[in-house]
C-alpha cells in the first residue's frame, strides 16, 4: 500500500478533518454552485413588478409556465418508460456491441444543444425524413419541442438506470427467480423497487433538464408555442427582465416543491409489489417478447434519438468522400485553425469542471445520502443541489453574467470553469447520492469495525460498490460541459466548440463544413467515453 | 420425486474450470452435502443445478427431467443464498408468501402456506419487521421459510449457517435437518465445513478444484477415504512418508526415513510398485501411545514435542524417530499426561492405516485448501 494512501487513512480517522471537509463542500456548494446561477433573480428582484401590474403579461407567464411543467413531466414519464428497457438491454445483454450502443446513448449529450436543436429541425421538419416524403414532417411546434427533449433527457434516464443495473446486487433478483417468479417479475416486484432511489434520481434529472433547456428550444419551437424559458429570452431580449424574475422565481419554487414532495414521499411511495400476474407475466417473459421488447427500444433509440441527433453531422460523410474539405479541416488552413484550438479549449473544459465536480461534489453526496448533518438538513441540501438544473438557462446565463463580471481580474478561463461548474455540479452529486444510498450501512459498518478508517472504508467498500454510478455521473458532468453552449457565451469571450459552431450556424457556413466540425466534436466525445467505459467495465470483478 | 441427477456436468469462467466434468446422483429425500474449500466449486455446482447459470457441458436432471433449458422459476427448487438475499423492500410476511404469490396461489391458500411455514421456524411474531430489522439466526430462518412457501420439494442451501454464530449454526443445522426430513424434501448443502457435514448428511461428496473426489456416507469417507485429500479434509489424519520396501497379496511393508518398517494391509485400489513413494494416513484415535521403549510390529519411537491443555482433551505433538510429526488427543481426566521431551513409542494396527501414492505435487500442495 503506498503511503500516500496510508497517510490519508490516517488522516480520515480525525472527526474535525472530516467535518472540515464536509463543510467546504457545502461552503462551495453555496458559493460557487447554488448562488451565482440564481443571482440574477435575487438582485433583479424588484423588477418583478413589470409582470405583477400587467395581467396581460402575467396570464401569458403563467400559460408559459404550465407548457413548461407538463412537459417536462410528460417527457420524464416517456423518458423512464423508454429508458428503462434499454438499459436494461446494455446492463445485462450479452453482446459486445452492447458496449458500443452504450457509449452511443450519450450523444445526444455530447451534441452542442444549439446544434441539437438545429439537427432535429433539419431531421424532422427541413431536409431529412421530410425531403423523403416530400413535404415537412413535423412542423417546429409542441410536438418536436417534444420530441427535442425527449431526445436530450433520455440519455440521463438510460445513464443514471445502466449505472443502478450495473452496481445491483443480482442475488435478489436470482432469489426471486428460484422462487418461481418469471423475469418481467422478478424485474417488476425486486430489481426496480429496490433501484427506486436510482428511477427518482434519473426522474428528477430529466424533469429538470427539460424545464431549463432553452437554446435548443428556441429552434424547434415555431412561433406558436411557447414555454418559460422561450418566455424568458423573448422578453430578455426587449431588455425586459421582469418577466426573467417571475418566471425563474416560480419554476424554481414549483419544481422545488415537486422535488421536496417526492423527496418525502418517495421513501413511501410503493410500486405494486404484491400484484402479480403470474401468466400473463410469465407470458410477457418469452424469448419472443423479450426479442421484440429489445427491438423496440433499439428502434426507439435509433430513430427517434440517435439518427436525428446525429443528422446535422451527416454531410461530413460527403466530406470524406470527396471534394477538399477534409483536407482542409486536417491541415487547419481557414475557418478550421479556430476551429482545433476550441476543440482544445472544449475537452481541457469539460476534463477540468468533471475532476473539480468530483472532488467537491463526493462529500456532498455522501452528506446527503448519509445524513451527515441530520434529516432536515439533508433534504434541504438534497433539494437545493438541484436548483442550477431547473434554472432556465438564459437566466442562468443571465446571472452568470452578472456574477462574473464583478470578477474581472480572474484570468479569463476562470468564469467559464465556475460557469459550468455550477451548470453540471447536480449530475455528479444526484448520481452518486443515489447510489450511495443504496449501500446497506452495515458494510460500511463492518469494514469500520474491522479496523478500517473511514477513507479505506471509502476506498474498499463505497467506491467499488458505486463505481458505476461514479462513472455515470462523471460522465454526464462531462458531456454537459462539452455540449454546454448558452451560458458559455454570455459568461466569456473564449470561443468553445460549441460556441463556434453556433457561429458557424448563424453565419451560414457551407453544411459539409458544419457537418464535419460537429462530426468530430462527436466522434472525439465518443472515442473519449468509449474508452473510459471500457477501462472501467474491463476490471469487473467482484 | 425430486432426485439429481448431473452427468457430465462442465462449467468454465474464461479459463478457470469452475466445475469440471461432474457427474452426481442425489437420491430422493436425501440431506446431501458438497463439501469442500473455497474456491472448489460448490456455489457454481448449486447454481447449476438452480438454473441460475447454464453448463457448458453436461446434462442436469431433477426428477427424470431434463433441465437444461429449464428456467429457474419452473425448476420448484428452494435456494437458499449464503447472505440470505432477503427482499430488503419487504417485510417478513411479503418476504415468505413472495413464492406462493408470483405463482398466482389464490391468496387464502398463500396465507395458509405462509402461516405454515412461519409456525415451523418460530417467527411468527415477527410478521411486519424488514429485514434488516432481523438478527442473522432468524434472517437464516426466514430464508429457508421462503424457499418452503414457495412449494420446493429440492432445497438447495449454499452455506446456509456460514453467516452465523458457532451456537446459534450447531442448533440450527439439525434443524434445518429434522425440517427437510419432516416434509420429506430434498436437500443439497453446501459447506466447507466437514463437522457440519458429517452431522448432518445422509451422504457427502467432497470436492476439489471442479471435481467430485469422492462420494460416500460420513462412515465410508471416513473410514475408507479413496484419496489422501479426502483422509485429510474429513475428519483428521497424520501422515507418515515412505517407500514401499515389500508387497504381497496380503501385506505392504513400508520403509519410513532412517530405515524403520512399517506394515499395512493391502487392500488399496491403487497399482503400488516396490521401491514406490508412498504416504501411510492415520487417524489419531488408531495410535496407541505408551510410556516404555517398545519395539514390535508398526512401533516408532518419538518425543513429546508439544502438549496442549483443551480441556475434555490433552492434544500431543508427537516427533517420530522418522522425522515426521503425529497429532494426538487423549482424555484429559483418565490417565495421566505425558509430559514435554518424554520420550514414547507410537504404534498402530496394520489394518487401520491407510496407504496412498505419493502426490505428484508434493503432499503440502495436494492438501493445501486454498
Ligand atoms: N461469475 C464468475 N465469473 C468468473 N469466475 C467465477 C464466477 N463464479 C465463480 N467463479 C470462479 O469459479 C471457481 C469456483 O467458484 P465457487 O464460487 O463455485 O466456489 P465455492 O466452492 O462456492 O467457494 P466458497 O466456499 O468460497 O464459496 C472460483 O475459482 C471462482 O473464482
Ligand atoms: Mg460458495
Amino acid at each position: 500500500m503506498p503511503e500516500i494512501i496510508k497517510v490519508l487513512d490516517k488522516l480520515s480517522a480525525k472527526r474535525s478533518l472530516r467535518n472540515t471537509i464536509y463543510l467546504s463542500s457545502i461552503i462551495i456548494f453555496f458559493t460557487l454552485i447554488l448562488i451565482p446561477p440564481i443571482l440574477g433573480v435575487i438582485m433583479k428582484w424588484g423588477e418583478m413588478e413589470q409582470v405583477l401590474s400587467q395581467p396581460k403579461l402575467m396570464s401569458e407567464a403563467l400559460n408559459a409556465i404550465g407548457n413548461s411543467l407538463w412537459v417536462a413531466i410528460f417527457v420524464s414519464v416517456i423518458d423512464l418508460a423508454a429508458g428503462i428497457p434499454m438499459a436494461w438491454l446494455i446492463a445485462r445483454g450479452k453482446s459486445k456491441w452492447l458496449n458500443v450502443i452504450d457509449t452511443f446513448v450519450d450523444i445526444p449529450f455530447i451534441v452542442p444543444t444549439a446544434t441539437l436543436g438545429y439537427s432535429l429541425l433539419l431531421f424532422w421538419s427541413e431536409d431529412g425524413l421530410s425531403s423523403l416524403f416530400g413535404k415537412s414532417l413535423i412542423s417546429p411546434g409542441w410536438l418536436l419541442v417534444i420530441l427535442l427533449h425527449f431526445t436530450f433527457s433520455y440519455p440521463v434516464v438510460t445513464r443514471v438506470m445502466v449505472g443502478a443495473l450495473l452496481d445491483y446486487k443480482l442475488e435478489y433478483e436470482q432469489a426471486s427467480r428460484t422462487l418461481g417468479a418469471s423475469p418481467l417479475t422478478a424485474a417488476r416486484t425486486v430489481t426496480l423497487p429496490i433501484l427506486k432511489p436510482s428511477m427518482i434520481a434519473s426522474f428528477i434529472l430529466a424533469f429538470a433538464r427539460s424545464i431549463s433547456e432553452t437554446g435548443a428550444t428556441m429552434m424547434v419551437a415555431g412561433t406558436a408555442f411557447i414555454n418559460g424559458p422561450l418566455f424568458i429570452k423573448k422578453y430578455h431580449d426587449l431588455n425586459q427582465n421582469g418577466p426573467l424574475v417571475f418566471v425563474s422565481f416560480i419554476l424554481i419554487v414549483i419544481a422545488s416543491l415537486i422535488f421536496i414532495t417526492i423527496k418525502l414521499l418517495g421513501p413511501r411511495l410503493k410500486l405494486p409489489v404484491r400484484k402479480v400476474w403470474p401468466n400473463a407475466e410469465r407470458k410477457l417473459s418469452s424469448s419472443g417478447v423479450t426479442a421484440s421488447r429489445n427491438g423496440l427500444a433499439l428502434l426507439i433509440f435509433f430513430a427517434l434519438i440517435l439518427i436525428p441527433s446525429l443528422f446535422v453531422a451527416f454531410p461530413a460523410f460527403k466530406a470524406i468522400f470527396g471534394g477538399t474539405t477534409l483536407s482542409q479541416a486536417l491541415s487547419g488552413s481557414g475557418v478550421w485553425r479556430e476551429y482545433w484550438q476550441s476543440i482544445i479549449l472544449t475537452y481541457f473544459l469539460g476534463g477540468i469542471v468533471t475532476l473539480i465536480n468530483m472532488i467537491i461534489g463526493l462529500p456532498m453526496a455522501i452528506a446527503i445520502a448519509r445524513k451527515t448533518f441530520g434529516e432536515l438538513p439533508s433534504i434541504i441540501l438534497d433539494v437545493l443541489v438541484n436548483i442550477p438544473l431547473v434554472v432556465p438557462s438564459v437566466a442562468l446565463g443571465a446571472s452568470l453574467s452578472i456574477f462574473w463580471k464583478n470578477f474581472g481580474f480572474l484570468p479569463e478561463m476562470g468564469p467559464l470553469i465556475f460557469a459550468h461548474m455550477a451548470i453540471t455540479y447536480p449530475y455528479f452529486v444526484r448520481s452518486m447520492s443515489a447510489a450511495i444510498e443504496r449501500i446497506n450501512v452495515n458494510l460500511e459498518e463492518a469494514a469500520r469495525t474491522l479496523g478500517a478508517k473511514p477513507f479505506a472504508v471509502f476506498r474498499t467498500i463505497v467506491f467499488p460498490l458505486t463505481k458505476y454510478s461514479m462513472l455515470s455521473g462523471a460522465i454526464m458532468v462531462f458531456t454537459r460541459s462539452v455540449s454546454e453552449t448558452g451560458a458559455t457565451m454570455v459568461v466569456s469571450n473564449l470561443v468553445t466548440a460549441p460556441v463556434l459552431l453556433v457561429n458557424w450556424v448563424k453565419s451560414g457556413v457551407p453544411t459539409t463544413i458544419l457537418g464535419l466540425g460537429c462530426g468530430f466534436l462527436i466522434l472525439f466525445s465518443f472515442i473519449i467515453l468509449l474508452i473510459l467505459r471500457l477501462i472501467v467495465r474491463g476490471r469487473e470483478v467482484y | 420425486m425430486p432426485d439429481v441427477r448431473l452427468v457430465n456436468v462442465t462449467k468454465t469462467y474464461g479459463k478457470i474450470v469452475a466445475v469440471d466434468n461432474v457427474s452426481i446422483h442425489v437420491h430422493d429425500k436425501e440431506y446431501f452435502a458438497l463439501l469442500g474449500p473455497s474456491g472448489c466449486g460448490k456455489t457454481t455446482l448449486l447454481r447449476l443445478i438452480a438454473g441460475l447459470i447454464k453448463p457448458d457441458k453436461g446434462e442436469i436432471y431433477i426428477g427424470n427431467r431434463l433441465v437444461n433449458d429449464v428456467p429457474p422459476e419452473d425448476r420448484d427448487v428452494g435456494f437458499v443464498f449464503q447472505t440470505f438475499a432477503l427482499f430488503p423492500h419487504m417485510d417478513v410476511w411479503d418476504n415468505v408468501i413472495y413464492g406462493p404469490r408470483v405463482k398466482g396461489f389464490d391468496m387464502k391458500k398463500a396465507k395458509r402456506i405462509g402461516h405454515e411455514v412461519l409456525e415451523m421456524v418460530r417467527l411468527h411474531e415477527r410478521l411486519d419487521a424488514f429485514p434488516n430489522e432481523l438478527s442473522g439466526g432468524m434472517m437464516q430462518r426466514i430464508a429457508v421459510a421462503r424457499a418452503l412457501a414457495a412449494g420446493a420439494k429440492l432445497l438447495l442451501l449454499d452455506e446456509p449457517l456460514g453467516q452465523l454464530d458457532a451456537k446459534v449454526r450447531n442448533e440450527l443445522r439439525y434443524e434445518i435437518r429434522k425440517m427437510t426430513k419432516d416434509l420429506g424434501l430434498t436437500a443439497i448443502h453446501v459447506t466447507h465445513d466437514q463437522a457440519e457435514a458429517m452431522a448432518i448428511s445422509d451422504r457427502i461428496a467432497v470436492m476439489k478444484k471442479g471435481k467430485i473426489l469422492q462420494v460416500g456416507t460420513p462412515e465410508e469417507l471416513y473410514m475408507n477415504p479413496k484419496s489422501i485429500f479426502v483422509a485429510h479434509f474429513i475428519g483428521e489424519s497424520n501422515f507418515l512418508e515412505g517407500y514401499v520396501a515389500e508387497i504381497n497379496d496380503k501385506t505392504i511393508t513400508v520403509e519410513l526415513r532412517n530405515g524403520i518398517k512399517v506394515e499395512t494391509i493391502n487392500k488399496t485400489t491403487e497399482e503400488l510398485k516396490k521401491g514406490e513413494r508412498v504416504v501411510i494416513a492415520l487417524r489419531p484415535e488408531t495410535l496407541k501411545v505408551q510410556r516404555e521403549i517398545r519395539k514390535g510390529k508398526n512401533a516408532v519411537l518419538g518425543v513429546i514435542e508439544r502438549m496442549t491443555f483443551e480441556g475434555t482433551n490433552v492434544r500431543y505433538e508427537i516427533r517420530l524417530e522418522n522425522e515426521d510429526l503425529v497429532i494426538l488427543t487423549r482424555p484429559s481426566l483418565t490417565g495421566k499426561w505425558y509430559k514435554i521431551g518424554e520420550k514414547v513409542t507410537v504404534s498402530f494396527p496394520s489394518e487401520k492405516a491407510h496407504i496412498f501414492t505419493y502426490p505428484k505435487v508434493g503432499l503440502r500442495e495436494e492438501l493445501a485448501v486454498e
